[in-house]
């Protein structure tokens, strides 16, 4: 079994199969991260380029983590230390990075589409590490792990996830990825931040926490970016709190422990309160944790396969 | 020049003739309209059997970038599109740098146009509605009108100000000249970049709601109602919505035309899927249900004209991320192809109305001379072949750009020759 694609851009459109292989492969790498040396050699002689015009931390740590672990050369680049700044197109600046001799190619981009974009101007393999609004493949799967973690199977799992849909790679991600696996998925979130059709992806809306909250085993919380009430979309953050922050108060109605899933970085006492955050339900560091073995494994399954 | 166009069938919807007919033409002039008319010497015979002889096309909605950007197009490589595309007359929209917003720019392009490709191809400028189109002023209507000026727009922008949009169509209602208005309200659509709904949805990019088109174009039938001396032409129609509107306001009477371009009549927006910016254009490619309508409202007679909004723009600036990339597409050398292959192939329109739709229609909205198939008139004539089939290939386009989506696309039916101003062009 291999992946159908030599690149990672989304989870839109890939085959059950493909993705549990993924999730597969990363149960070995976890057990690698246990170890007392936490390094394997699957692409000792390769070049990671990771292209990051966005501000990340924690994607890009993880990133470079997995592809050090595999033993892989690593080169990190980001916006503030860039050409781009100087006019380059993003076209331009691929290519000449290309024209070093590297392998593989780990971007993010403000853009949707841009790591698809890539895979048109440069030969390398590609991974998308969050387009826009449109999708962030690895996170979508290290949630899946951590979910299947701690269920044992997604199939017919049900999963909410809470906050500004319209603006989220990662609750794309997420639907396209769980929806595969048989789980349910629904969105909850302002009107005004719920994207038009969304149904259509296979979602069931909700606008209120106190609905969706009965029916799910996990919520997954976004974070809320402030510039959303400048344009408009939402009145304020306290207005935001008290009716889709996720509270202690408001998930202890559910007759059963609700998992708690964030992506980071977390708006304490805002989108989610800090004490369900550290809480005993929260899996949010062992998303940080599974987050590493995922991408080593989406490493090594597009580089040593071609 | 002597020509004898032969065994080719005539359709000439103003006098509603459409027969198989022979055609001599010298100079430019129609000598002869008979049957077997027999080659004379020093008369050129083109075999014209199981082809269509139409009275020349004009696209009402095209870019030709010059002045300002030459480097996308000029008038000489836009009107060269425009032939091998089989039209005889273009009309240019007024976003060039300087805007057509002035009696000496107007006159410029409309000039410049004699000047190129034998002058075969006929310019005539749409000037801007407003100074600078910024919506603010009215433009030089009257001096733009004499400068050869046929319609009044801000294309690429709407005018946006009900109160300039009122002043616009009373002042140029003066001289008989539609104000064309580029449907759009600005404050719905600020960041979109293609249709808002479930495939942008999925594609997290930034939607154009269908809602900015259809209530700009109902508040502007709201104000032609207040000034129904005025002539209004929406630009580019897209939504199932704002053709309802456009098909109400006719009913009342209204005068109100509109335009479908040929992209918006064949793709959707399912097309976006891979991110090719050549998918990218505003009003943005709609639903399934959209299309439909475009087809439905073309077979009614809502939809008065087919115009391409041919906008080109060169490979670098194409080729970017698909949030920076400009809006637009050319149409000129594809549009020809895309009617016969998606309306008369498919049965949407006969032969007659799609002539009527490119030739009829606009010369009359616009107040161009008809074109008359007699014999002491001026030989403005596309020719067709219906049936040939092939391939969209964009490198080979006569525009300088190449931002098509339809490259690939297999098609039936294209344009083979134009003859205007006592020039011909076969091809």
């Amino acid at each position: 079994m291999k992946l159908k694609s030599r690149h990672l851009l989304g989870l839109d459109g890939m085959a059950k199969e493909e993705l549990a292989l993924i999730l597969d492969t990363a149960v070995s790498f976890r057990e690698v991260l246990d170890r007392p040396i936490k390094k394997v050699p699957p692409l000792q002689g390769k070049t990671v380029v990771n292209l990051f015009f966005e501000s990340s931390t924690r994607t890009r740590i993880s990133f470079e983590l997995a592809e050090r672990r595999l033993s892989a050369d690593v080169v990190s680049f980001s916006t503030a230390a860039s050409s781009v700044s100087k006019g380059e197109t993003l076209k331009d600046t691929a290519r000449n990075i290309e024209a070093m001799k590297i392998d593989m190619v780990v971007i993010r981009h403000a853009a949707p589409g841009s790591a698809h974009f890539l895979t048109r101007v440069v030969d390398a393999n590609i991974i998308n590490a969050g387009d826009g609004a449109h999708e962030h493949p690895t996170q979508g799967l290290l949630d899946m792990y951590t979910l299947r973690e701690k269920f044992g199977t997604l199939e017919g799992l049900r999963v909410c996830i809470v906050g500004d849909i319209s603006h989220s790679r990662v609750a794309r991600s997420n639907i396209y990825g769980l929806t595969t696996m048989g789980a349910k998925v629904s969105v909850c979130g302002p009107a005004t931040l719920i994207p038009k059709d969304i149904q259509q992806l296979g979602v069931k809306v909700y606008h209120r926490l106190d609905e969706v909250i009965p029916e799910v085993d996990a919520l997954n919380v976004l974070r809320i970016q402030l510039e959303r009430q400048k344009s408009g979309l939402f009145p304020s953050l306290r207005e935001y709190h008290r009716f889709f922050g996720v509270t202690k108060e408001k998930v202890s109605k559910a007759s059963k422990p609700i998992t708690i899933m964030h992506p980071g970085p977390i708006n304490r006492d805002v989108e989610l309160s800090a004490d369900l955050a550290d809480g005993e339900h929260s899996v949010i560091l062992q998303q940080v944790t599974n987050g590493v073995a995922i991408r080593m494994a989406v490493l090594y399954l597009l580089g040593t396969t071609n | 020049m002597k020509l004898l166009l032969k065994g080719g069938r005539l359709v000439d919807p103003v006098s509603g003739r459409d027969e198989v007919v022979d055609i001599q033409i010298v100079d430019g002039t129609i000598e002869r309209i008979a049957s077997g008319i027999t080659v004379s010497a020093g008369v050129k015979e083109i075999d014209l059997r199981g082809k269509i002889v139409a009275p020349g096309f004009i696209d009402m909605h095209v870019h030709l970038r010059e002045p300002g950007y030459e480097h996308k197009e000029t008038i000489e490589t836009g009107c060269a599109s425009a032939a091998a595309g089989g039209f005889t007359a273009v009309c240019c929209m007024p976003n060039t740098n300087p805007a057509i917003d002035d009696e000496s720019v107007a006159r410029y392009v409309h000039e410049k146009g004699k000047g190129v490709c034998d002058g075969i191809v006929d310019v005539y400028p749409i000037a801007a509605a407003t100074k600078g189109r910024k919506g603010e002023e009215l433009s030089p209507m009257a001096e733009l009108v004499q400068a050869g000026a046929v319609g009044f727009s801000d294309d690429g922008a709407p005018i946006s100000s009900p109160e300039i949009m009122r002043r616009a169509l009373e002042y140029s209602s003066m001289y008989g000249v539609p104000v064309i208005q580029h449907a759009e309200e600005s404050s719905m659509t600020r960041d979109g970049c293609m249709n808002e709904g479930a495939m942008a949805t999925r594609l997290g990019l930034s939607g154009i709601p269908p809602i900015a088109e259809e209530l700009m174009i109902a508040r502007d039938v709201i104000l032609l109602r207040y000034t129904p001396e005025a002539r209004y032409h929406v630009a580019h129609i897209s939504t199932k919505n704002a053709l309802a509107h456009v098909r109400k306001a006719k009913s009342e009477g209204l005068n109100v035309t509109c335009e479908v371009t040929p992209h918006h009549f064949t793709i959707t927006e399912d097309v976006v899927s891979g991110f090719d910016t050549n998918t990218k254009m505003n009003p943005p490619l709609r639903t399934k249900d959209d299309v439909a309508a475009m087809k439905d409202g073309l077979r009614d007679g809502t939809i008065d004209v087919i115009a391409t909004d041919h906008a080109p723009h060169t490979i670098d600036e194409k080729e970017v991320e698909y949030t920076t990339a400009p809006f637009g597409i050319v149409g000129l050398e594809t549009a020809v192809g895309l009617c016969l292959t998606e309306l008369v192939e498919k049965k949407v329109l006969t032969i007659v109305q799609l002539i009527q739709k490119l030739s009829t229609n606009p010369r009359r909205l616009l107040s161009l001379p008809e074109i008359v198939f007699k014999e002491g008139e001026a030989a403005n004539i596309t020719l067709l072949d219906p049936v040939a089939e092939w391939t969209v290939k964009t490198a080979a386009f006569r525009s300088k750009s190449k931002n098509s989506p339809f490259d690939g696309f297999r098609l039936k039916g294209r344009a083979i020759g134009i003859i205007n101003n006592g020039k011909a062009l076969f091809f």
